[in-house]
């Protein structure tokens, strides 16, 4: 019944599943942060003009099929009483031209594929900025080696230059990917992988491990600052102020009675023993991440949370009601004592 | 063409032999009877996995749902996974093996009986082994392809990655048995006249995925003994620390991983190749460009398992390898899909359910086809890869493509296998809900992966744009469970009715339409002598007018083997040795042994066993 009401009105339904599509897709920065489509660095770009090629050529491929496909459904309808069919066993020209004309499209997708593969294999250049990126079960490491500087889930890069990405894991395989600056590259435990990319615009963002890494997978995101290059020298600066402090010095004056209460809980309850709080010359690979701008970043727990003094308390206080499976153990705080160490976290800016 | 009803004596003989009853269902080694065992098995497992994707679904409907846990959720997409793949769509299409490869091509029974019984047996265990993971409240968690290093005893202490190891261990037992048996029979038991270019394309297909198995399975074979020793013994094939590579575990699994998804395909084209010719009047078109053009796909897919690594960052010159390779493939696989429209087109095309599963498997695999070239571009795919628009890909190939082929062959072989035309009303209900349903669920996948959804994560948070396309699939999942209880209530409703499908309700081309149906134990009361391709319309058109309806006759003096238990006493025997060794800590070795022993007694007693 349905196939008839179809025949009767095909153009109609043409439209709707356009329309639908249309619905699906409507884009806009602003609602699809982490989307593929919408490019702001140069290897996303890459992909992205790769994928618009092959998508154009599967259009075409997929009209033109499944109309003849739909043509063959209301043509040949058989109705009772017809004649047995002309039975055709094949015919060597069609089957040859329907053999040569996929080959065709497909050398046409395979030029600018082999072109974008060397493209984005090429190694960048020595004026690229070089992060390191090391995956931990669920969060991720940069390090910044030309600056000395170490921090954790939230990457500031400055706009326009190359960033030379260098990459590993503490534990798993995880992967490494920021739709809209570049694509995916897997981190490996015993090897080093790289990617690089360009920011092209200003913005804030996100992206997430692609790379199925435990229980916890699902929470584990990260974010790309991208920056005008005044400002992400501002930042560096900013950061080469977080160091240890020469030893002998005397104590900064605290903020506040929670903020020193919280400096001594640091270290009394062990938080001390797998989260670093200076940024410069931090030991590599810990087990929790660096907190010495803590107070500055947008997320805590790698994206879980948004960063409030209500949820740092809250994670403090139950990080595996929260994440289940993390690393970090419930240490059976008090609300108090949650709320002087997140006090004290969120003065690290 | 004219349905005789048959006459009461005939209608009222036993179906599947003479022999009726539970031991005789235990016993049988009759090929019928082995592919409904996996039929029903499978059917189980089918719904089962889909329970599993509901539950998943229900979990993404709506942005940081608790619905399921991280745990929960990890353990069921990895079940739904295995479960689909090992558990549904493999002994799906081995029920088609069993049942028809010997009607098909002219013959009593398989090569070897009990070794079809022995690999239905197997595969029955090691479902229910998997399974038996739930009631441990360890289900396998590490993903349907257990990358390593997660694997190792470091990062997945539990049972669960034992249960998923050794489960595949038995399956592969089951899997590699069967085409044994399956590659023999094809080539060695054909009636009289057929040619292998006169086999019916459904054989041709299943014969290359014999090959395929019997090519690939012994890798996964060895990937997962290795891990085995990594887990067990302490070795460190995949384990970085001890000097192993997990990225090995890659190359291997998916050396066998890529071929297993034409292991998957294959045999629905097959399928589909059987029932488009049938309800179109007309020979399929091109026949052999379609067997030469399943054999480069198989060939060629094992070429081609890189590209599923693509962002492991294997090298521009290895990258352009895969990338030629996989687009290699959509060239025969293009020639089908052309093959198959051009055999409708000039037909007569008569809309039955299992033309419109065929149709809707045509329309469908396109789609899959279509983004499968797109991910064959490895810096697109480096976008792609592990998001739901790969999801969706495979989902149109292994859904839309094989579910729908597969279930195009269970409406057309029905009234064969159990003497009932299912209902044409509540099947085409079946189609219409189950396309609309399947598109619902997986078409916006396409988008939602584009704009950056990760697979294999238990919840996203609001404000990336998932949340309308989530919401969209997860009510297409629902469309996809009425479709499936339309099914179930077809079914149900069909076995009600008196069991009179005439020998060949859809005036078919191949051999098993001669012969009554269901079929005798022995199938063929003479076997048949075969003047060409499409055989029996062959006959027909020699004829000059259909067949009578073929009689029932007594198989008295024709020679089948012996029922016997001793596949069933081996199957558990081999599924003695995997669970002791996975006990070995709290049991000791003496539980080994005594299974080893059990298996040795299967195996020893089975041999000696009269024949018949």
């Amino acid at each position: 019944m349905l196939l008839r009401t179809v025949a009767r009105r095909p153009f109609r339904w043409v439209a709707a599943v356009c329309l639908l599509a249309l619905v699906l897709t409507a884009c806009g920065p602003e609602n699809y942060p982490q989307s593929t489509l919408l490019p702001r660095g140069d290897f996303a770009k890459i992909a992205d003009d790769l994928l618009d090629t092959t998508v154009r050529w599967a259009l075409l491929v997929f009209v033109l099929v499944e109309g003849v496909l739909l043509y063959a459904i209301f043509r040949f309808r058989g109705k009772p009483g017809d004649p047995e069919p002309h039975q055709t066993h094949g015919n060597t020209t069609v089957e040859v031209i329907w053999t040569v004309i996929p080959a065709l499209i497909l050398a046409a997708i395979a030029v600018p594929t082999v072109r974008a593969i060397f493209q984005t294999n090429a190694v960048p250049g020595k004026d690229a900025l070089t992060i390191e990126v090391i995956g931990h079960q669920w969060w991720w490491e940069f390090r910044y080696p030309e600056f000395n500087l170490t921090t954790a889930n939230e990457m500031n890069v400055p706009l326009g230059r190359t960033v030379s990405l260098r990459m590993g894991s503490t534990d798993v395989i995880h992967s490494f990917w920021v739709p809209q600056l570049s694509a995916k590259r897997d981190v490996f435990p015993n090897r080093e992988t790289r990617m690089w990319f360009s920011a092209q615009a200003e913005g804030d963002y996100p992206g997430q491990c692609a790379e199925f890494c435990g229980i916890q997978h699902g929470r584990m995101s990260h974010r790309i600052k991208a920056q005008k290059p005044e400002e992400f020298k501002a930042w560096v600066a900013h950061m080469q102020t977080l160091a240890a402090k020469p030893a002998g010095a005397a104590a900064a004056p605290a903020a506040s009675p929670q903020y020193a209460e919280g400096e001594k809980l640091f270290t009394a309850k062990g938080c001390i023993a797998c989260h670093s709080m200076v940024a410069v010359n931090a030991p590599k690979g810990m087990v929790g991440p660096n907190l010495a701008n803590v107070g500055a970043r947008s997320y805590i727990a790698a994206g879980t949370l948004k960063n409030t003094d209500a949820n740092l308390a809250r994670w403090i206080r139950d990080p595996q009601g929260i994440k289940k499976g993390v690393l970090m153990p419930n240490l059976g705080l008090t609300e108090a004592e949650a709320q002087a160490l997140a006090a004290y976290l969120r003065a690290h800016k | 063409m004219a349905t005789r009803v048959l006459d009461q004596h005939h209608a009222q003989a036993p179906a599947h032999g003479d022999k009726t009853g539970v031991w005789s269902w235990i016993t049988t080694v009759d090929h019928k009877r082995i592919g409904l065992l996996y039929g029903a098995t499978a059917f189980f497992f089918f719904l089962l996995g889909g329970v599993e994707a509901l539950l998943l679904r229900i979990q993404l409907g709506s942005p940081e749902n608790t619905f399921l846990s991280a745990e929960t959720y990890n353990q069921l997409f990895t079940m739904h996974g295995t479960t689909m793949i090992f558990l549904a769509i493999m002994p799906l299409s081995a029920m088609f093996f069993n049942y028809l490869i010997p009607l098909q091509i002219g013959a009593r029974d398989v090569a070897f009986p009990r070794l079809n019984a022995f690999s239905y047996w197997v595969f029955l265990l090691g479902g229910l082994f998997l399974n038996a993971s739930f009631l441990f409240g360890a289900a396998p968690d590490q993903g349907w392809f257990g990358y390593a290093n997660l694997t190792s005893k470091q990062y997945s202490p539990g049972l669960n990655v034992d249960f998923w190891t050794l489960g595949l261990q038995i399956l592969g037992i089951a899997s590699l048995a069967a085409a044994v048996n399956f590659f023999v029979t094809i080539l060695n038991m054909r009636a009289p006249g057929m040619t292998l270019m006169r086999m019916p394309m459904f054989v041709w297909m299943s014969f290359i995925t014999q090959v395929l198995l019997l090519l690939a399975f012994p890798v996964i074979t060895v990937a997962l003994i290795l891990l085995m020793y990594d887990r067990f013994f302490g070795s460190s094939f995949f384990v970085p620390a001890g000097g192993g590579d997990p990225l090995l575990w890659q190359h291997l699994f998916w050396i066998f991983g890529h071929p297993e998804v034409y292991i998957l395909i294959l045999p629905a084209f097959g399928i589909v190749s059987e029932v488009l010719p049938v309800f179109s009047r007309k020979p399929l078109f091109g026949y052999a460009a379609m067997v030469f053009s399943g054999v480069f796909i198989a060939f060629l897919g094992f070429g081609v398992w890189s590209h599923h690594m693509f962002s492991t960052g294997m090298g521009p010159l290895a990258d352009t390898f895969f990338a030629l390779t996989t687009m290699l493939i959509a060239i025969p696989t293009g020639v089908k899909i052309f093959n198959w429209i051009g055999t409708m087109w000039g037909g007569s095309l008569q809309y039955k359910t299992p033309l419109l599963f065929a149709i809707g498997f045509i329309a469908m695999f396109i789609i899959g086809g279509l983004s499968g070239v797109m991910h064959s571009s490895p810096p697109a795919d480096l976008q792609q890869t592990d998001t739901y628009f790969v999801v969706a890909h495979f989902h149109y190939v292994l859904f839309g493509g094989s579910i729908f082929g597969l279930t195009a062959g269970a409406y057309y072989w029905w009234p064969k296998m159990f003497g009932r035309l299912l209902n044409e009303r509540l099947g085409k209900l079946h189609f219409w809900l189950m396309l609309i349903g399947f598109n619902l669920t997986f078409f916006p996948m396409h988008f939602v992966g584009l704009h950056g959804m990760p697979r294999r994560v238990y919840t996203y948070p609001e404000g990336l744009g998932f949340d309308l396309m989530n919401q969209i699939e997860t009510a297409g999942s629902f469309v996809l469970t009425v479709a499936f209880l339309v099914f179930l209530y077809n079914i149900f409703q069909t076995s009600r009715q008196p069991a009179n499908a005439p020998a060949d309700p859809w005036n078919g081309a191949t051999l098993e339409w001669s012969i009554p149906s269901p079929p005798p134990e022995f199938n063929f009361a003479e076997i048949p002598t075969v003047r060409g391709r499409d055989a029996l319309w062959e006959t027909k058109r020699q004829r000059g007018s259909t067949l009578p309806e073929p009689a029932r006759v007594s198989g008295a003096g024709i020679h089948m083997p012996n029922p016997s238990y001793w596949p069933l006493v081996t199957a558990v025997g081999v599924l003695a040795v995997f669970v002791s060794l996975m006990v070995m800590g709290y049991t000791g070795v003496w539980g080994v042994a005594a299974s080893i022993a059990l298996l040795f007694l299967g195996v020893y007693k089975w041999a000696y066993e009269p024949a018949g």
